[in-house]
């Protein structure tokens, strides 16, 4: 795009023959070498600037992206997004006696059913996250306050966390396995999913629950102690469970040798603290059918089962907290072909820089056009 | 320049120990002196000479041990310094600490390390030196021996004896016992002190007139304390037979000299090692900063008010946050580590503490060091700048000072020395007219202009070969190079090119000023057949003895204007082959009274001879002599002032040369009357009071009593009369001649050449024994004998007759007058301070396009109060003047008339007038100050200045010690100032304001970011990156840009100087610069920030897979935003794409690295993979291109609409 040429200006300071030619009585001078990086005069880029090869190559860099902007726009509108606000903040909502619910030392967890439409089909593999508002995973104090050596398994930091998970460390004399706050305060609702068929019987629909964390953290950070021990309520046996878990980490999936303990996936994508105070977390992924024929999930009619747990511990200091917890289910389905792009609903927003892209070429030509002037004046 | 202040430091200590013994031994306010001899058996116990300081000079800061504690308190004098660890030990503090506390003590232990790596380096090097100078050699009396062995200078202590050869340098101070010259005189050359290159004549004590045995010494000296006072010693020794002999400055040879035209000479030491005059002397430049970094400061703590107004937002946001939760805490709110729950305002106070960590890097910790790394950069690009380069020194500038290269784009005024800084202090005879008849000497003017062609030719022709033969150096304990002037003479080797024969020239220059230039005068050819007529009718008339009378007067003036020439001067002659040694005159002398005085000498001399055999480094050979002086008899001259000798070597031309001088008479040469003998009957020396000399002589021919006069035209042309008793014809000729002369006079005045009137008179034998017995009685005087002799000569210089007039051109150096014009046309004022005569002055100020014919001159002469408010007027002082003007009652007055002229020339000014004024200027009207000099006259007013440049090319060192930058020649100014100071200036600013951009603008993204943290002092950005990003990541591309950014070519700088009233003005760094900057730094950090939060939110991002690709966002940002600054940005040389592509790489590679290095370390954000995470993921691709452009789309647009 620009002519550049390489302006090397003519060495005449290297005098082959020089050195050395005046024979063994000479003596050195203190005369500077005439080389161009020490007389400055190194050798720079220099672009001519011409109106006429500028431009154009500026016209070409804009068409360039134009496309790029029409794809990433298609793509965006082709994402479709389903949200369900189970808050229950809301009079009406079926979850407001589970959030108004007092009871909270009953040992039942209280349920509510959530009923919703899908208008249209949601094809491929559709994932479902839940969502925190106001929730400050990224507070200084709260995102330190893990040990991830224990986390990797190591058996001493198993007995002796580390000091960062104060006052989360030790109860009743015992290391706390996950220690920490973030651990701690491990969402722990659980979610199903029912298809209402036509015909009124509620389908339950599969709900993947792995796959859903990083692969490296699944398989190199995160680890359980005790290397081969299959018997993981062993190699716990000398730690408690976190104050406001319901159930010690050894039990997150009892079915799933591969999914439990440290290594439990929605106690690893938990574990990832959010960067912002409103986040979504993936939390199971709905597969497509096999047969290719019948979208993953077709229109019609669904229930959200939410087995609404509240961290029990801290009840009655999080009574007007929950008002701002919102419980947010995201339903959002994405073509194959970009299926590793992880969020591109973004990509409205992203016209306007497409945009500011244009204007920055305008300025770039506004610029040679003034150099171009000068040129000439 | 560390060197210096390294020095300075050792002096005050030692001064402080001086003074800690003067209190202890109070009772003695002098130096008593014994001779060591006398107790050289009892080892020193009762020696009453071991408390004072031995030879040995130490200037080191460091001991091995003392290095690590006394470099780090120095190290924390800088008060940013302080702050840093400061923050770094805040991180141990539990409660609020941000980062790993050994991790954030890695900067600043970095920057201390760099630092003291440095300070060690330097100090190594100063010790080497010491070393050097503390093993040279000298010839010390042993007792035991009983006679001089070799000793090293650290082992001579005060009381030795010590036997100093020709052409050595003094070890110490010494006091001048004996010496082998015939006149009890040895000649010292002072010019590693004052930088005077002309011979200085010290005398021998008094009572020591024979021959001096150290064994027979048992004298005691009582003298002052060491003292820094170069031009006073007083002292007395104490005979034993009780008898008092007074010591004066002329008896002491002072540390640093050498001793030249005296074979030897024997002295004892008085005051050794720090305690010399030479030592005390060298205090080093006082520290300078520039006044880039005055502003820089400011704007450093406007930083700190910035960080602070940040923390305190913070930390009021933190309580609010925390407030509205009211005691309902949150489960993400976590309770301190002893589980208690802390109050808002607590938290809040400690979330300011933890802030300041946080945003620590708003105040550049890398500034400082990055300053001085670019600094000692671009010093060396100005050091090897080849124009910068003297072909015929062989020298090139010097940056003394390391810390000031940008103040030389800043300049206001210049201060500027005359003789040797404007002039080459070379004095060439270029016209004469004699007995009003005017020889214009056109040959001789073509011939110079000739030299000048050459110059510019050779320059070329020579850079080829490198076949320089060097001067023999020896560092000195002054730090400078001081010359064994002796080895010079041995490049008479061979000549074959024109260039190298010039280069044997060049270097015979540096024993006398007697460049071909100034020898080889082409005579005027009329003149000389005037001459040679004159000289063969003499010849004839001698021959028949007939009476010099028949002789036609005008040949008889040229005669005798040619003998004025010869004789009425103090020049001493040398042959170049033994050099540097007195020559007795060439053999062959047809005086008898001189060969008798030589072989008077002869005798004298013998049995020292004999003695000394085995050390003089010249055996003495007076066949060799003669033999050499018959061949060649090529003499040089040394003088006092350049333009004596420029006068006899003009003479000379006219084979009129002088051939000897004795105490007692000169020897002239002439064409056919041979050598003939003056009989020296006075010499009444130059005074500048009289602005004249004159020599009594007894003219050989006609056995007459002739008075040769030399002085200034101004006095010597009243004092012409027509001899009473002339006949009107010879009278009426006598008046043609003085009104022809006075025009000629005029005329050379006009081209500037320095006029020098000659005139004679012959006494009668009464009149001279009348004259004779008042001066006697005035040479006898004891009180006011400077008065009488003065009356005394007064006297005698009346009713001369003048003989003619010369022109001796004091030429300037090449390109001054182009160099004035335009460093005046990059409005920079130019002031003259110079210690010469007004004429001169005046003269030499036409001739360099400082004053302009056309415009009007102020002189003040008198007080009187010309307060013409003209604005093209020049303006003349002179000393006396000066004074009245610099009283503090009228200093105003005389800056507002100063200011509003075009051009100031102050004369006859004294070194602390000339300094005086340099302050009055730079403090009053607050301006940057230039001073340039070359002489010791020059030290102080250099030292004041805002920058001081010496001259090195002439004179001796002390100007240039003094210095901050030491030039070989006055036209390398222009490019000095106008080009590399421009370019400095404009690098440094520019990168200054970057730094400032480059850290406000990171740190921005992580106050932004506590507006989504409930202002927790959280970091979405690698504690790593967070405290590399300067140090590593960003730091090298803004180090080149620095170095070697150019805004203008230095064809263009040099081609309109005008475009160094940008840095006068201080355009590239304006106050409000820096808060464009730092909008410009926030607005970005606001893209940098927000482009990224939008694109991942309501997302499952976590905190640092979010924070990593706005690290790598900033760091493209600013890197690109240094590209568009980099002001050769059209013409970006590889070193600014290597550096900027080298330090993407790095962030890269360290982030790879560091992001696959442990899964489970680097608490809390623990990157395990997101880097390689995030390298895989196309938005990130995207966000790195769109972002950068976005941020800097105003200031690209700002840059391109308004510059």
């Amino acid at each position: 795009m620009m002519a550049s040429s390489y302006n090397a200006k003519d060495e005449d300071g290297h005098h082959p023959g020089s050195v050395g030619s005046g024979g063994p009585g000479a003596v050195k001078s203190k005369k500077p070498d005439n080389t161009a990086f020490k007389q400055q005069r190194l050798p720079a880029w220099q672009p001519i600037l011409t109106a006429g090869t500028v431009l154009p190559a500026f016209f070409m860099i804009g068409l360039i992206f134009i496309p790029i902007g029409i794809g990433l726009l298609v793509t965006s509108n082709n994402i479709k997004e389903f949200e369900i606000d189970y808050t229950g903040v809301d009079m009406f909502s079926p979850c407001f006696n589970c959030s108004q619910s007092y009871s909270w030392n009953s040992t039942s967890a209280c349920t509510c059913s959530v009923p919703f439409t899908l208008d249209q089909p949601f094809e491929s593999n559709v994932f479902m996250y839940y969502g925190l508002s106001n929730f400050y995973q990224n507070h200084r104090r709260y995102v330190k306050s893990r040990d991830d050596s224990q986390l990797n398994g190591d058996k001493s930091s198993l007995l002796n966390p580390s000091k960062e998970c104060e006052p989360y460390r030790t109860s009743d004399k015992k290391s706390i396995a996950p220690c920490g706050a973030i651990a701690n305060s491990l969402f722990n609702d659980t979610l199903e999913l029912f298809y209402i068929h036509p015909n009124g019987s509620r389908i339950a629909i599969h709900l993947v629950k792995t796959g859903i964390a990083w692969w490296t953290d699944k398989h190199v950070k995160f680890r359980n102690p005790g290397e081969n021990n299959n018997n993981l309520s062993i190699v716990f046996q000398d730690t408690s469970k976190p104050v406001n878990w319901r159930k010690p980490v050894y039990e997150l999936d009892p079915s799933d040798p591969d999914n439990n303990g440290f290594i439990n996936e929605d106690f690893i994508v938990w574990m990832r603290t959010a960067a912002l105070p409103t986040f979504r977390k993936l939390y199971r992924i709905i597969q497509k059918k096999k047969d290719n024929m019948t979208p993953t999930l077709p229109p019609g009619n669904y229930s959200l089962e939410v087995i609404y747990s509240i961290l029990e511990k801290r009840i009655t200091k999080m009574k007007t907290q929950i008002k701002m917890l919102r419980f947010t289910v995201f339903l959002r389905s994405v073509y194959c072909q970009i299926h590793k792009l992880p969020e591109l609903s973004m990509l409205k927003k992203e016209n306007i820089l497409i945009l500011f892209f244009q204007l920055q070429n305008l300025t770039f030509i506004s610029k040679f056009y003034l150099l171009f002037f000068c040129n000439y004046l | 320049m560390a060197r210096e202040t390294g020095e300075s430091g050792e002096t005050k200590s030692t001064k402080v120990k001086k003074h800690k013994r003067r209190k202890s031994k109070k009772e003695s306010k002098t130096r008593i002196v014994h001779a060591n001899i006398l107790y050289d058996l009892t080892k020193g116990g009762d020696n009453p000479n071991r408390h004072y300081a031995n030879n040995k000079i130490k200037t080191t800061k460091y001991t091995l041990l003392s290095f690590l504690p006394k470099n780090l308190f120095e190290q924390f004098h800088r008060f940013a310094n302080v702050y840093f660890v400061f923050i770094a030990l805040l991180n141990f503090v539990p409660v609020v600490n941000a980062f790993q506390p050994e991790l954030a003590l890695a900067p600043v232990v970095f920057i201390l390390s760099v630092t003291a790596i440095k300070d060690l380096w330097e100090d190594y090097r100063r010790h080497r030196s010491d070393k050097e100078i503390n093993h040279l050699d000298c010839l010390v009396y042993c007792r035991i021996e009983k006679r001089y062995v070799e000793k090293y200078w650290k082992e001579v202590r005060v009381g030795d004896f010590i036997r100093l050869r020709c052409n050595e340098i003094l070890p110490a101070d010494v006091l001048l016992l004996s010496s082998s010259d015939p006149d009890r005189l040895c000649h010292i050359e002072t010019a590693t002190l004052d930088g005077e290159t002309n011979l200085k004549q010290r005398q021998v004590v008094r009572s020591f007139i024979d021959l001096f045995d150290p064994l027979k010494y048992n004298s005691v000296i009582e003298c002052e304390k060491p003292n820094n006072d170069l031009n006073r010693f007083r002292g007395y020794i104490i005979h034993r037979s009780g008898k008092r002999d007074g010591l004066y400055k002329d008896n002491l040879l002072l540390r640093g000299c050498t001793i030249r035209n005296t074979e030897e000479a024997v002295g004892i030491i008085i005051y050794a090692g720090h305690e010399t005059k030479a030592m005390l002397n060298n205090n080093g430049p006082r520290y300078k900063r520039s006044k880039l970094e005055r502003q820089m400061n400011v704007d450093v703590f406007w930083c700190v008010i910035i960080l602070l107004v940040m923390c305190l937002f913070s930390a009021i946001g933190h309580g609010l946050w925390m407030f509205q939760y009211g005691d309902k805490r949150p489960v993400f709110d976590v309770l301190s580590p002893e589980g208690t729950e802390l109050s808002p305002v607590v938290s809040a106070i400690y979330l300011f503490l933890t802030m300041i960590i946080v945003l620590q890097v708003l105040i550049p910790i890398s500034l400082f060091v990055s300053i001085e790394i670019v600094k000692i950069c671009q010093v060396y690009f100005i050091h090897q700048d080849m124009e910068l380069y003297d072909e015929e020194t062989d020298s090139h500038l010097q940056c003394r000072a390391l810390n000031i290269t940008e103040d030389l784009g800043q300049m206001q005024y210049i201060f500027s020395d005359k003789t040797g800084t404007l002039t080459g202090n070379k004095m060439v005879f270029r016209r004469c007219t004699v007995a009003g008849v005017e020889y214009s000497h056109d040959a001789n003017a073509r011939r110079l202009a000739m030299y000048q062609e050459m110059d510019s030719e050779e320059e070329e022709c020579t850079s080829h070969g490198g076949t320089l033969p060097r001067r023999d150096s020896v560092t000195s304990h002054q730090s400078g190079k001081v010359v064994l002037r002796s080895q010079s003479t041995k490049s008479h080797r061979r000549t074959g090119s024109r260039a190298e024969a010039k280069r044997a020239s060049i270097l015979s220059k540096h024993t006398a000023f007697s460049s071909p230039m100034e020898k080889d005068i082409t005579p005027d050819p009329q003149l000389m057949d005037k001459v040679n007529e004159c000289s063969s009718q003499m010849e004839f008339m001698r021959f028949h003895s007939q009476s010099l009378n028949q002789i036609p007067p005008d040949l008889c003036d040229v005669f005798d204007f040619f003998i004025a020439l010869t004789i009425c001067n103090t020049v001493v002659v040398s042959s170049p082959n033994q050099p540097r040694q007195k020559v007795m005159g060439c053999s062959m002398l047809s005086s008898p009274s001189a060969e008798s005085t030589l072989t008077k000498l002869k005798e004298e001399k013998r049995p020292e001879h004999d003695l000394q055999h085995a050390f003089s480094p010249v055996p003495p050979n007076f066949d060799k002599t003669k033999a050499l002086a018959q061949d060649e008899c090529e003499l040089r001259y040394e003088a006092e002032s350049p333009d004596e000798a420029a006068l006899v070597y003009a003479a000379r031309a006219y084979k009129c040369a002088l051939v000897g001088r004795l105490p007692d008479q000169v020897t002239v040469e002439l064409p056919h009357l041979g050598k003939l003998s003056f009989e020296l009957l006075h010499t009444l020396g130059f005074d500048s009071t009289r602005k004249r000399m004159s020599v009594v002589v007894k003219h050989p021919l006609t056995e007459q009593i002739t008075v040769y006069t030399k002085g200034a035209d101004s006095v010597i042309m009243d004092l012409i009369r027509p001899a009473t008793g002339m006949l009107p014809l010879m009278r009426k000729r006598q008046r043609k001649i003085l009104y022809k002369t006075q025009n000629y006079l005029n005329l050379y005045a006009a081209d500037g050449l320095r006029t020098l009137c000659i005139a004679k008179k012959v006494l009668s034998k009464e009149e001279y024994a009348s004259w004779l017995q008042l001066h006697l009685e005035a040479e006898t005087a004891i009180q006011r004998r400077e008065e009488l002799l003065f009356e005394s000569a007064l006297r005698l210089e009346t009713n001369l007759q003048l003989l003619g007039a010369t022109g001796v051109e004091d030429r300037l150096q090449d390109g001054v007058p182009e160099t004035i014009a335009s460093l005046r046309k990059a409005g920079l004022q130019i002031w003259v301070l110079t210690g010469d005569k007004q004429e001169t002055a005046i003269n030499i100020a036409y001739a360099c396009k400082l004053l302009d014919p056309e415009e009007e001159i102020i002189t003040l002469n008198e007080a009187c109060a010309v307060l013409l408010k003209n604005n093209y007027a020049g303006l003349v002082i002179d000393g006396r003047t000066l004074a009245y003007a610099l009283d503090k009652s009228l200093e105003d007055d005389f800056l507002a008339v100063a200011r509003s002229c075009r051009s100031v020339l102050c004369c006859r000014s004294t070194p602390l007038q000339k300094s005086m004024v340099v302050k009055l200027v730079r403090n009053k009207l607050k301006v940057m100050t230039l001073a340039i000099g070359d002489g010791a006259n020059d030290v102080s007013m250099i030292q004041v200045a805002d920058v001081g440049v010496g001259i090195s090319g002439q004179e001796g060192m002390q100007a240039v010690m003094a210095s901050d930058f030491a030039l070989p020649r006055f036209r390398y100014l222009q490019k000095l100032l106008l080009v590399h100071g421009h370019w400095c200036y404009s690098r440094l600013a520019n990168m200054i304001l970057y730094f400032f951009y480059k850290n406000a603008m990171f740190v921005a993204l992580i106050f932004w970011y506590q507006f989504y943290c409930g202002f927790s002092g959280s970091s979405m950005v690698d504690q790593w990156y967070l405290i590399f990003f300067n140090l590593m990541f960003s730091a090298f591309p803004q180090l080149v840009t620095g170095t070697l950014d150019k805004d203008v070519s230095a064809e263009t700088l040099q081609e309109l100087p005008q475009l160094y009233m940008n840095g006068q003005n201080s355009e590239e760094y304006k106050p409000y610069m820096f808060w464009m900057n730092m909008i410009d730094a926030f607005y970005q950090s606001l893209i940098c920030f927000f482009i990224p939060y939008f694109t991942y939110v309501d997302s499952d991002v976590d905190l640092f897979t979010w924070g990593t690709p706005i690290t790598t966002l900033a760091l493209f940002t600013i890197l690109l935003h240094l590209g568009i600054e980099t002001k050769t940005w059209v013409s970006l040389t590889w070193m600014n794409w290597v550096s900027i592509g080298f330090s993407i790489a790095l962030f890269f590679i360290v982030a790879l690295c560091y992001n696959a290095s442990c899964p489970a370390c680097f608490s809390p954000s623990n990157p395990y993979w997101t880097m390689q995470r995030l390298l895989g993921e196309p938005i990130f691709y995207l966000l790195c291109v769109v972002t950068p452009i976005a941020a800097l789309l105003p200031r690209n647009i700002y840059a391109n609409i308004f510059l």
